[in-house]
């Protein structure tokens, strides 16, 4: 009896076992960071026409500075924040003078709650919309360090300042910088000024918020200043070739660089025998293009052979367009093989739509992981091991069978045995 | 006598409980309820910086009509993930299209087998639902193939196609994945070196010198995930084994019959 029982707990456990065999990956842990600070600036247009009262019954200006009073309440202890208004100053009708009215209002820096909020409560809206020059200073205030760089702009009205685009700009001050992001929010906005500010946040791989109530603002802005603080990998500029021999020998880790239209870029990895190369490549969409794009990535030998490529093409509205691959090298019984040096091609097949500046070329991120190739070890479907109700028939079959046979066989021999 | 039949009724039970029991049961780690409320309220923008996002979790996100949102999940060999995703549109808007892209640790787009994941809304409608059944992930593939693989998986949510007045409106956005087990119906001859984890060289180098750094992608890099040694296989073939010898034994014992074989003289 109590062997019994012994048994029926042991079948127990052993059922129970199963569902929990199947192991399940750990949770996601963050890892903390040794970054240097996030750097924030927040760009408020100050022009004459936030004086317009229609944002749940107060003027723009009063909603842009309650939302800033707590944005500045809710900022993470880390993040460096500063604030440059436009338009700001200068009241007169010269043009000239007024898209040079950009000043900064509170550093980028550790903040101090209560200096910058009376600074922002000193503002009154006054003069011109100069967008593009005060992206450009924002982008020199954030200069310098590792850390992410956001700016938060926060405008009513389009760039008054022809002929300096303000799209362009972002897209040149987003060239220039590594991981710099322009989000824009537009304030009641019309048609062109939506359309300009949703070319500025695309132009860097920003997001566009049209705010039409209070809240929204505030919610809105606090996201973005919270979403600064994240820790998030900053990608090392490289630039690629256009062939592989010249081309810049890359590590595991994560790239970016610029990839023209029509052109195409050329990396090299090393491979060990035994490892495994993954890439992957991201072009990203800073401009208006041509609805059809595509994307290849090849692994191609010193000698030009491809040996594995990752293609990847789609049509419609986009932000990117992603492909990888994954090259695992044999291993090798040499100790002091030598190390393939793989050669990686990246060509995207964007088309710009007409009007639209080629140049800079479009982003392209591209992460790179050497790793531990699969090391020879199979799992249970290559030790012989089956599944299944055809399985258990045919094992059942072929037991009774060869017990039949058996039985057969050693009564003739009994047979025989007794006979003699 | 009694504890080999015992024994053979109880492998036989385990054999038929154990079999499609297995087979059917859900994910350990998609049976959490995730209502713990620890699940993320926010989305990332690129795929750099998408949201982690574990199975069975419910994570809500708010943004604005036209941004791309992203979100990271693990999924191990095995697993059939579903990812459903809620958006809650905004009170007046026009026709609006939303798609759900998933993409594998590679950035590698991966089909859908079943699922609307991409859906047409009428114009003022409250929400629209989306859904993706991925394929199966394998233990191991050809380089040359797109299967999905162990790893982290990207999840893309985004309006495919709207009218240029509804850009910036806000949304906010719910997405779930789950998965199914399928066992070892999925199994395959190999397995990789390293879940298909973005970083993870970097990481488990970072990981030696000790030092720390943010990394693409925070799924574990050794453990939790299945070394692939487990299978339930191995139950269905020890329990054929087991039912063959009692096949044999019972085929034996027929031959045997009761009493002297025939053929033997009554006087031998």
């Amino acid at each position: 009896m109590i062997r019994r029982q012994r048994l029926a707990a042991g079948v127990c456990a052993l059922l129970a076992a199963l569902p929990a065999g199947i192991a399940f990956p750990a949770g996601a842990v963050a890892d903390e960071t040794e970054q240097d600070a996030p750097k924030v600036e927040l760009v408020l247009d100050v022009s004459g026409s936030m004086r317009a009262k229609d944002i749940d019954g107060g003027s723009r200006m009063a909603a842009a500075k309650q939302a800033f009073n707590e944005v500045l309440d809710a900022t993470p202890e880390e993040v460096r924040l500063g604030i440059r208004t436009l338009g700001a100053n200068y009241r007169g009708n010269d043009s000239k003078e007024g898209c040079k009215d950009t000043e900064q209002l509170y550093p980028v820096g550790p903040l101090d709650r209560t200096e910058a909020k009376t600074a922002v409560a000193t503002l009154s809206p006054t003069g011109w919309t100069p967008i593009g020059p005060a992206l450009l200073k924002a982008a020199d205030d954030l200069n310098g360090g590792t850390g992410t760089r956001r700016i938060v702009l926060i405008s009513d009205g389009e760039d008054t300042c022809q002929p300096l685009d303000p799209c362009e700009v972002a897209r040149e001050i987003a060239a220039k910088g590594i991981g710099l992001t322009i989000d824009t929010l537009g304030l009641v906005p019309d048609a062109k000024t939506r359309d300009q500010l949703s070319c500025i946040a695309d132009a860097t791989g920003g997001t566009y918020t049209s705010v039409r109530h209070k809240e929204e603002l505030s919610d809105r802005v606090g996201q973005l200043v919270d979403r600064a603080a994240d820790p998030v990998v900053t990608p090392v500029a490289t630039q690629g070739t256009d062939r592989c021999e010249n081309a810049p020998a890359l590590k595991s880790g994560l790239y970016t660089d610029r990839v023209g239209f029509g052109q195409q870029r050329w990396y090299k990895v090393d491979v060990e025998p035994g490892q495994e190369l993954r890439a992957s490549a991201s072009v990203a969409d800073d401009r208006a293009t041509a609805p059809g794009y595509g994307l290849l990535l090849r692994a191609v030998t010193a000698h030009g052979r491809e040996i594995v490529r990752g293609e990847a093409a789609g049509t419609g509205r986009t932000d990117a367009v992603s492909t990888g691959l994954r090259y695992p090298k044999a291993d090798s019984d040499d100790d002091n093989a030598p190390a393939e040096t793989v050669c990686l091609q990246v060509t995207h097949a964007f088309a710009a739509a007409a009007g639209v500046k080629t140049t800079p070329g479009l982003p392209l991120e591209l992460t790179v992981d050497v790793v531990d190739g699969p090391s020879g070890h199979h799992d249970v479907a290559a030790f012989g091991l089956g599944r299944g109700w055809w399985l258990l028939g045919t094992l059942v079959l072929a037991g009774f069978l060869a017990g039949l046979v058996w039985g057969w066989l050693s009564r003739w021999r009994v047979a025989v045995w007794r006979t003699n | 006598m009694r504890i080999t039949r015992v024994l053979g009724g109880a492998l036989l039970a385990l054999g038929l409980a154990a079999g499609p029991a297995v087979a059917d049961s859900p994910s350990p780690s998609a049976s959490g309820d995730g209502s713990d409320g620890k699940a993320p309220t926010q989305a990332g923008t690129s795929f750099r910086t998408a949201t982690e996002i574990e199975q069975g979790e419910q994570a809500t996100a708010s943004g604005s009509t036209g941004d791309y949102l992203y979100w990271s999940f693990p999924a191990d060999t095995g697993q059939r993930p579903t990812v459903r995703a809620t958006v809650k549109l905004p009170d007046t808007h026009g026709a609006q299209t939303w798609r759900l892209d998933v993409y594998d640790g590679l950035r590698r787009r991966q089909s859908c087998q079943y699922g609307a994941d991409s859906r047409t809304t009428a114009r003022g409608a409250s929400s629209v639902e989306l859904a993706c059944v991925l394929r199966t992930v394998r233990g191991w593939s050809e380089p040359w193939a797109n299967d999905p693989l162990p790893g982290t998986y990207y999840v893309r949510l985004t309006v495919a196609d709207l009218g240029s007045a509804d850009l910036g409106l806000p949304v906010s956005a719910e997405v779930r994945v789950d998965s199914k087990d399928i066992g070892g119906a999925a199994a395959v001859d190999g397995s990789l070196g390293k879940p298909l984890v973005p970083g993870i060289a970097v990481k488990s180098a970072a990981e030696k010198d000790g030092s720390k750094t943010a990394v693409l992608s925070s799924f574990g890099s050794d453990d939790g995930w299945s070394s692939g040694w487990w299978s339930d296989r191995w139950v269905w073939t020890a329990i054929g084994a087991a039912l063959a010898a009692l096949a044999g034994i019972g085929g034996y014992t027929l031959t045997r019959g009761s009493g002297r074989p025939s053929r033997v003289p009554p006087n031998a």
